[in-house]
């Protein structure tokens, strides 16, 4: 049995993960490779509002759909499969491998690995024994519960694979368990499966499942079967190694950008830089002429430059003199829209997101009231892999390779360029380079098709760093006003907050989000908080800028649980109240948030006395199922730069599947957040982003990382998504550390670090304070050696 | 145009490709070797990195006659040297790795620190990561597992 070597240890309440190194025997070997050379797929059509039977019921009798997609899937699916194939997710054939064919799209998060092992649990088979392919193209069997459409996000996968993946497995063992115990003669309940074989306790014969492939082919499959109770897990809850690792530290790894077919061609684009406007026309000066370019396109907003390699293609870009016709949109600017939103809060018509008890009534009884405006900016996605996208366009059909999280979404998109049927486009989706939210959106495969479609061979259309962050679709800027009325006791007797912004929801609704509608995430972190407040009042005032926006990890609570925390933070100092006490006191019928808000303190050393200008903040949120504290501790220099000294995360996410990964996720998603709330905003300056690369979008880097802590509950409740959860933590509880190192409020994300600046601290340091956090950024940039042989 | 001839991994390349080409370009599109990654162009992120007769270079902005006749080493061929595998295993021993994009680059910049510093601390692992970012927020693992390379107990980590 491999040991355990992350992850809750020792049966005790509480775990403290740490990084220790992986046993050999958790390692499942050879199915990783398989995996990832597996990478291509297809999907069917998306469509909002239908889930899967796959997912919703478990499989039926006669769902032969499955084979079917799994036979016409593309390439890398196979041909006709000769072995047994209950339902969407398990392939098992009469020789060698089995197949689980994962759902979710893994972009990071580890959730091929997650979803193998609940597959594997209740098969009982070893992930050493088992392959992987990404799901085919099938909205009836992959549509995901939670999403009801087949998609990647929200932290929705594990909470959706949860019940209808160990659901599949349990049925496929049921059903080999009674073919053997046919064959044997035995009662059923005689035999027992584990690692890929039946055993009967009467005969002490075995069969390996492939022997027993013929018998239950074509048998129905049983449903509501029993799956295990916590307490028999022999996989889940186990900290072991992912599967799509080991080709990730070695190069072989394909992510969309990687791909290469025969005859490919590289496009460089420019697209308008002025979003909305379009193509007016083009001087060239040149640009077949570069060597190694072959066409140049255009599309109603952009142009592009094809080649036989990106460098060309790039050359050739700059031989255009192009002239962009920006339709008045030089209009937009951030001033402007920050204008619109405080206008739209203060007379703009709210619509009612949660009513609880009398808001009214109970802020003209309360004993003080605290009020406070808060604002977020836009925000970009910049994933690592750069935007792209290979596509073929046939005469009989169309080819993608990317990596999406909206593979059915992606497809219909493409289809609908091309005036198509949606089965007339392959899609082989990719490992995904960073998704974030990003990559929900087809905006970019619609526009490689619309290049694509011009020339018989195909292009991969590669959109520069500069065009990925300035063409990005960005987390919504906010205007958000929050006031609380306070008891005798200083604690809130009522929450009110007016949230103004864009609505993202209505993006992804074919007849967008009609005018009066709420959007749930513009809401969400708000309406609902941890804390018992008698009366509550959300509503939120629709001011769609004229900017294209998108989900951004962490969705609606990364955005109101800023605002809420930092408040809530507010609202406790200004009676004079320890910050967790405060909560503390809010949170007696909700014992699992009170708890992870007590571990976090404590094993941050909360209360103990720290050194001047350094001080530590606390978050806490339930979000997307779980509940998470987060202390952060800061150091804030006399010219106002501030340092991260400590991170330290407790998070009751319910079952974990592999807590290895909860943790990795807590990390990663806190770092995303921070990163965010330390450095970034995306502005307008005449329409166009000001923003264009890592120098003038910078991301937190290894040196400004602290040592970090999570720590991770252990509970038999049904599991929470953590994906985003650790985003959400982060900006508040650096926000209340700042304020709890300098007495300063920031009430403005990015933070302004003006702001943070020592009074006492004389005019040296005071007049630094601006270049020197743009300073360090430019030293962190290039390391010694990177300068000496790059230049 | 010229044809040039780099070696890579050990190999020699016979390339038709002018001067200016950066090396990560002629190392994916020409050669097809894809695991050096493309992040900014500019080198500010670092997914780029690769090894010119063992020390880190951003391939992105690398011309081609810049590189004369030294040896590059790619992700490919790193685990070809014994830092470089013992980097790679480490990675996932610690389980550093999540989307990937940049691991390349991380793993290109820990091998060649380890490579001139056998017994890095904290400041030696700033100084030489600091220019591979990591949007998954990789980092307090990326530190643990060169320290576990270099055969350090990764402490408070």
């Amino acid at each position: 049995m491999p040991t355990r070597a992350h992850g809750p240890i020792g049966g005790g309440p509480i775990a403290r993960p740490a990084y220790g190194v992986l046993e050999p025997e958790d390692l499942s070997t050879a199915s990783r490779r398989r995996f990832l050379q597996a990478g291509a797929f297809m999907f069917g059509f998306a469509a909002l509002g239908h889930a899967g039977k796959a997912w919703a019921q478990g499989h039926s009798q006669g769902e032969e759909p499955s084979l079917q997609a799994l036979n016409t899937g593309g390439p890398d699916t196979g041909a006709a499969f000769d072995g047994f194939a209950p339902g969407g997710f398990i392939r098992i054939p009469r020789e060698g491998k089995i197949t689980f064919i994962i759902p979710s799209v893994e972009m990071g998060q580890g959730i091929a690995t997650g979803e193998a092992m609940m597959l594997a649990e209740e098969l009982e088979v070893g992930l050493d024994q088992i392959q992987i392919e990404w799901a085919p193209p099938n909205e009836q069997l992959y549509s995901q519960p939670i999403l009801k459409s087949q998609a990647t996000g929200g932290s929705t996968s594990t909470r959706g694979a949860w019940g209808p993946l160990r659901q599949a497995g349990a049925a496929a063992r049921t059903m080999l368990i009674g073919a053997a115990a046919q064959r044997w003669n035995v009662p059923p309940d005689t035999c027992f499966a584990e690692r890929g074989r039946v055993y009967s306790r009467s005969n002490g014969q075995s069969l390996p499942y492939g022997a027993l492939v013929a018998a239950v082919a074509s048998q129905p499959v049983p449903q509501n079967v029993a799956v295990k109770q916590p307490g028999h897990f022999k996989l889940i809850g186990r900290s072991l190694q992912r599967i799509d690792t080991p080709a990730k530290v070695n190069g072989s790894a394909q992510f969309g950008i990687d791909v290469r077919v025969p005859g490919m061609k590289i496009a460089a684009l420019e697209i308008c830089p002025v979003q909305g406007g379009r193509l007016k026309g083009f001087r060239d000066n040149g640009a077949r002429q570069v060597p190694g370019v072959v066409d140049v396109l255009r599309i109603e907003n952009a142009v592009a430059v094809v080649a036989d390699h990106y460098w060309a293609a790039k050359k050739g870009l700059e031989q255009l003199d192009l002239v962009w016709d920006n339709r008045g949109r030089e209009m937009i600017s951030t001033d402007r829209i920050r204008e619109q939103l405080a206008d739209g809060s203060a007379n703009g018509k709210p619509i009612m997101g949660r009513k609880a008890g009398d808001a009214d009534a109970a802020m003209r009884d309360a004993h003080s009231s605290v009020e406070a405006v808060y604002e977020l900016p836009f925000l970009a996605h910049a994933t690592m892999e750069p935007m792209n996208t290979t596509v073929h366009v046939r005469p009989d059909a169309c080819e993608i390779w990317v990596g999406t999280q909206a593979p059915t979404a992606a497809q219909a998109a493409a289809a609908k360029v091309l005036g198509v049927p949606p089965e007339k486009v392959i899609l082989h989706n990719h490992l995904i380079g960073g998704g974030f939210g990003r990559r929900l959106v087809a905006e970019s495969i619609t526009q490689a098709v619309q290049f694509a479609r011009q020339v018989p061979y195909p292009i991969k259309v590669i959109q520069s760093r500069e065009q990925d962050i300035q063409h990005d679709l960005f987390r919504p800027a906010y205007h958000d006003k929050i006031a609380v009325g306070l008891g005798p006791d200083g604690l809130p007797t009522v929450l009110t907050d007016r949230i103004t912004g864009g609505s993202v929801l209505g993006n992804y609704l074919s007849a967008g989000l009609p005018q009066g509608a709420i959007d749930s995430d513009a809401i969400e972190g708000a309406a609902e908080t941890p804390y018992a407040i008698p009366n509550v009042l959300v509503d939120w005032v629709r001011k769609d800028a004229p900017v294209k926006v998108n989900w951004w990890r962490g969705v609606g609570p990364a955005h109101n649980v800023y605002v809420v925390e930092s408040f809530i933070d507010e609202c406790a100092h200004s009676v004079g109240c320890d910050p967790v006490e405060y909560r503390r006191a809010m949170l007696k019928a909700n014992p699992r948030s009170r708890n992870v808000l007590n571990i976090a303190a404590a094993k941050a050393g909360w209360g103990k006395p720290l050194p001047p200008r350094t001080g530590r903040g606390i978050s806490l949120h339930d979000s997307f199922g779980s509940h998470l504290a987060l202390v952060c501790e800061v150091h804030v220099t006399p010219a106002g730069e501030v340092e991260l000294r400590r991170l330290v995360a407790a998070i009751d996410c319910g079952q974990t599947v592999n807590p290895n990964s909860v943790v990795a996720q807590i990390e990663g998603g806190v770092v995303f957040g921070l990163s965010a709330a330390l450095f970034n905003g995306i502005t307008f300056t005449n329409g166009r982003v000001d923003q264009s690369n890592f120098n003038d979008y910078r991301q937190i880097r290894i040196n400004e990382v602290p040592p970090f802590e999570v720590h991770v509950v252990q509970s038999t409740a049904d599991p929470g998504g953590v994906g985003e959860a650790g985003t959400v933590s982060a900006a508040p509880a650096l926000n209340n550390a700042i304020f709890a190192a300098t007495g300063v409020r920031l009430r403005k994300l990015p933070i302004d670090r003006t702001l943070l600046a020592d009074k006492n601290a004389g005019d040296a340091v005071l007049a630094a304070a601006v270049p020197l956090g743009l300073g360090a950024a430019a030293l962190a940039m290039m390391p010694r050696e990177g300068r000496e042989d790059a230049a | 145009m010229a044809t040039t001839t780099i070696t890579i991994n050990g190999q020699p390349h016979d390339v038709d490709v002018p001067p200016d080409m950066p090396l990560l370009w002629v190392l994916r599109d020409v050669v097809g070797l894809t695991g050096t990654k493309f992040g900014c162009g500019i080198a500010q992120c670092g997914a780029c990195t690769v090894h010119l007769d063992g020390k880190p270079a951003r391939s992105c902005v690398l011309p081609m006659s810049a590189i004369g006749g030294r040896q590059v080493t790619t992700v490919e061929g790193v685990g070809a040297t014994p830092i470089g595998q013992k980097v790679q295993q480490a990675w996932l021993g610690v389980e550093v790795v999540q989307c990937g994009y940049c691991q390349s680059g991380q793993i290109m910049s820990a091998a060649a620190l380890l490579g001139r510093n056998p017994a890095p601390d904290d400041a030696a692992i700033d100084a030489a990561m600091a220019g591979n970012i990591c949007r998954c927020g990789t980092y307090p693992r990326i530190r643990a597992a060169i320290k576990h390379a270099a055969g350090l107990k990764a402490e408070n980590v």
